[in-house]
């Protein structure tokens, strides 16, 4: 009698036999046929793993993510049917792994692709408009607080992972130098991209995100960068629809 | 109250041939989606899904629900798929007789299912609780089989049955699948589609498949929706329309996934053979 | 913080400006959109969907995931698959000998 925890174990291990209870039709055991199912196992898992990191593809090469691929899917195989949320531990798992130590950065790159995918499947914002923004009483403005769109991430790196990522998409791309970087993505339709902030405007957009009003965001910035001009980053948010009505905000 | 999808061909929906579609949908008259490609919070999949909706009848069918899971159905996924279900209001939901989830773990693959009493309890069971949940009918689909487990104790065909006399769900007849088991498993395509439960056929599926060999030379067909719909299978969909009649005919393509243009092509030979059925039943 | 205050009061006019300047995403911009990523670019974003078919590709899932070949220990410029290079920010590296303890053992 084969049950699902048996076929199961078989399935993830090809090491293990074919269960005995399955046959070709004719009563002959079922051989390969079994390996139908493995491979549609692994090799669906690791194709949705390449549809979901191509930067990390690339870097890594088809045979390195293959072999990556086939161990992260055992270990952490998917939670739910929703296959856009695969691969939420895949971070993780690169900046723990031994075999990619030499490319510390890679576990950025996959959380920058990661919210990128959260990013475009993202509850659609209802962005204040030009004419709202400029309907605030400026007396009022730097206790103003917004929301921010919900498609809106904030990537810290140590590493310069914006930069890497735009040479996986374009090899005309700058050499990525040395350094830390913010990257905040924004998704002003329904097409998220990645944008390199200055320092202070992480600070700036995450006082934001907790609530705080604008003149605490701006505050928060020049702690860290003491001449943070916040008009950049203003822009920035506004045309990429990302600044939204907070609760008891402005109308 | 939603309206049943017509007896037209339809496809399975592919973002890049949204342009294509909107422009000139050839023969196509509905459309069919994955359920969980739809379970965002919005952006652009939610968008085209509600701009298809207003020109189109749609088909919600699930791959993910595990209907023949030892376990108890996930609740979340339940969940999920109700409330797709609600704001679509979707012309038919239809999912597999296939198990994908373990302890908690989706495997991405249709598994297949030994037919016995228990587990024809247990899909019953199952296909209750998502009826009761969604307040609808749903409409299960015969498998594409690689393998056959010793303990069966019933055909496919009497099992499909079985679940149709317990639950009232109605039934999705995959023609191709249909061919690839008969021809894995050296059974009879023709005298499956006799026995098959034709009364309770909501829609038919079309796709391709792959060619390949197991252990001993035999021919080991793959279910890889990868190419065209294959001539033996069109002429087994010929059997099953006379005997069903004209029935909703889904053209399913999700690898390797071609231009529009092929795409349409294989709509409109699905239209003909609609076409052929039509006038064969009136004379 | 009158300064702060300021500031803030000018950025917020500045911004506000440029963005009414910019060309504004009309409803008909929305629905076009829908259909094709901007420029074809982000298509990607969407990241793996379902399948309910198999395949006839076989997972050599046989060989243990070994270490990432990309040049010499010397070098910290990890090459991309296409043959580019990407320079890793070497004062976040450490040493080579800190490196090599992360490294299993060969041999």
């Amino acid at each position: 009698m084969t049950d699902q925890s048996t076929f199961r174990a078989a399935l993830s291990d090809p090491g293990m036999p074919v269960p005995p209870t399955l046959t070709d039709g004719t009563g002959r055991p079922a051989g390969r046929r079994f390996a139908v199912y493995r491979n549609n196992v692994a090799v669906s898992l690791t194709e949705a793993l390449i549809d979901g990191f191509p930067a990390c593809y690339m870097v890594l090469g088809d045979d390195q993510f293959r072999g990556m691929a086939a161990v992260y899917l055992r270990a952490h195989p998917p939670e739910s049917p929703l296959m856009a949320r695969f691969g939420m531990a895949l971070p993780a798992f690169l900046d723990a792994a031994p075999q990619v130590a030499r490319m510390r950065w890679i576990g950025d790159l996959a959380r920058l692709e990661l919210a990128l995918r959260d990013s475009y499947h993202a509850a659609d914002a209802d962005a204040l408009t030009p004419a709202m923004l400029s309907a605030i009483p400026p007396e009022d403005l730097g206790d103003t607080r917004f929301a921010l769109a919900q498609s809106l991430r904030l990537i810290r790196s140590d590493w310069p992972v914006w930069s890497i990522w735009q040479r996986t998409r374009d090899t005309e791309a700058p050499q990525a130098t040395p350094g830390a970087q913010d990257v905040v993505i924004l998704r002003p339709g329904y097409d998220p991209a990645p944008h390199l902030l200055s320092t202070g405007d992480a600070e700036f957009i995450d006082a934001l995100a907790q609530g705080s009003p604008l003149s605490t965001a701006a505050e928060a910035a020049c702690a860290v960068a003491p001449d943070h001009d916040p008009t950049a980053i203003l822009t920035l948010l506004m045309q990429s629809n990302a600044l939204i009505q907070a609760p008891g905000g402005p109308r | 109250m939603h309206h049943p999808l017509p007896p037209a061909p339809g496809v399975g929906y592919k973002p890049q041939h949204y342009a294509d579609i909107m422009a000139d949908p050839g023969a196509v008259g509905w459309l069919e989606i994955h359920a969980e490609n739809y379970m965002g919070d919005g952006g652009r999949p939610i968008a085209q899904l509600r701009h298809l909706a207003e020109r189109f009848p749609i088909s919600v069918h699930g791959v993910g629900l595990s209907i023949g899971g030892e376990g108890r159905l996930d609740p979340d996924h339940l969940a999920r798929l109700k409330h797709l279900c609600d704001w679509l209001n979707p012309a038919s939901f239809s999912e597999h007789l296939a198990w994908s989830t373990h302890d908690g773990a989706f495997l991405n693959d249709l598994l297949p299912l030994p037919y016995t009493a228990e587990t024809v309890a247990r899909v019953a069971d199952h296909i209750d609780e998502l009826q009761e949940m969604l307040g609808r009918q749903m409409l299960l689909e015969n498998p594409s089989s690689y393998l056959a487990f010793t303990e069966s104790t019933m055909t496919e065909t009497e099992f499909l049955a079985e679940v149709v006399r317990r639950t009232g769900c109605g039934l999705l007849l995959d023609v191709n699948n249909v061919f690839v088991s008969a021809t894995n498993l050296r059974l009879d395509a023709r005298q499956y589609i006799a026995d098959f439960p034709m009364d309770a056929v909501g829609e038919l599926h079309l796709g391709g498949h792959d060619e390949d060999e197991d252990d001993h030379g035999a021919p080991l067909l793959i279910d890889s929706h990868g190419r065209a719909v294959a001539d033996p299978v069109w002429a087994l969909l010929d059997d099953v329309l006379a005997r069903r009649g004209p029935a909703p005919l889904l053209i399913e393509w999700d690898t390797d996934v071609p231009d529009w243009s092929v795409l349409a092509a294989e709509a409109t030979r699905a239209e003909n053979a609609l076409s052929r059925a039509a006038e064969r039943a009136a004379a | 913080m009158k300064t702060n205050k300021a500031l803030v009061l000018t950025a917020f006019a500045a911004a506000v400006s440029a963005t009414a300047a910019a060309v504004p995403a009309s409803a008909a911009d929305n629905v076009k959109c829908f259909g094709v990523s901007m420029a074809g670019k982000n298509d990607c974003a969407a990241g793996p969907g379902t399948t309910c078919a198999g395949t006839s590709k076989v997972d050599y899932q046989g060989n243990a995931w070994t270490l990432v070949q990309d040049g010499t220990c010397e070098s910290a410029e990890p090459v991309l698959a296409d043959g580019t290079k990407v320079m890793l920010p070497e004062g976040k590296m450490g040493s080579l000998s800190e490196l090599d303890r992360d490294l299993p053992m060969e041999g």
